[in-house]
């Protein structure tokens, strides 16, 4: 197990019902732990929609992740 | 201001300020674009809006954006300003000025940079209706 620190923003904030969390999780790729909080929390929203970043940059889904990274689960963006 | 600037303000844009700040004497052109909030979207009423962003990467993304469309295209200079928080009908929500030797680079860095703002940007719209329950723009997947 390793433990990261989830940030969630725009509709999946909102689902979630708090911004951010501190989890423990088995998962080895964002891809992994976004079906892990699917599973548990009502999301919504198909992860081929998901994008992810890791420490502030964008990651693909397969991406590694490692104990303490800071993980961001990004709804399709909608600016302008 | 740096040449190439990409900005997140929470407060009121002021276009004519940010124009005004691009005069360059080597610029034979500029070209702005003004994202306003509308007061509908298919159909229903829209009250106002509120932005939220993902800010450390929102601000690299849209820096990498700006400095792209500088190296891509024969222009002078690049700007872009993004509206946070709460907005009303009317309010600017976005602005994308650029200058350049001639108007052909302008207008089509001017456009291609709100284009990939809109595509590459960690930004998200929640939009509040009238008659309506409020959406988040593009996360009903």
């Amino acid at each position: 197990m390793i433990t990261v620190h989830v940030t969630y923003f725009g509709a999946l904030k909102e689902r979630r019902g708090l911004g951010r969390e501190r989890r423990e999780t088995s998962a080895r790729s964002p891809a992994e732990l976004y079906a892990e909080l699917a599973m548990a929390y009502p999301l919504s929203l198909d992860a081929a929609h998901v994008r992810f970043a890791v420490d502030d940059a964008f990651v693909d889904a397969q991406a590694p992740l490692t104990d303490g990274a800071h993980v961001a689960l990004m709804p399709p963006v909608a600016g302008g | 201001m740096e040449r190439f600037a990409f900005s997140l303000s929470a407060k009121p844009i002021d276009g004519s300020a940010l124009r005004a700040a691009m005069f360059n004497e080597a610029a034979g052109a500029f070209c702005g674009f003004e994202g306003w909030v509308r007061d509908h979207n298919d159909d229903r009423a829209v009250l106002r809006l509120q932005y939220e962003a993902y800010e450390a990467l929102a601000l690299k993304q849209g820096q990498a954006i700006v400095e792209a469309a500088g190296a891509e295209f024969e222009i002078v200079a690049a700007r872009a300003v993004h509206r946070m928080g709460e907005l009303a009908i009317g309010d600017m929500a976005v602005w994308v000025g650029v200058t350049a030797a001639h108007r052909k680079a302008a207008f089509v860095a001017c456009q291609a940079i709100i284009d990939r703002i809109k595509q590459d940007v960690p930004i998200w719209k929640k939009e509040l209706y009238r008659d309506a329950p409020h959406r988040w723009i593009g996360s009903d997947k």
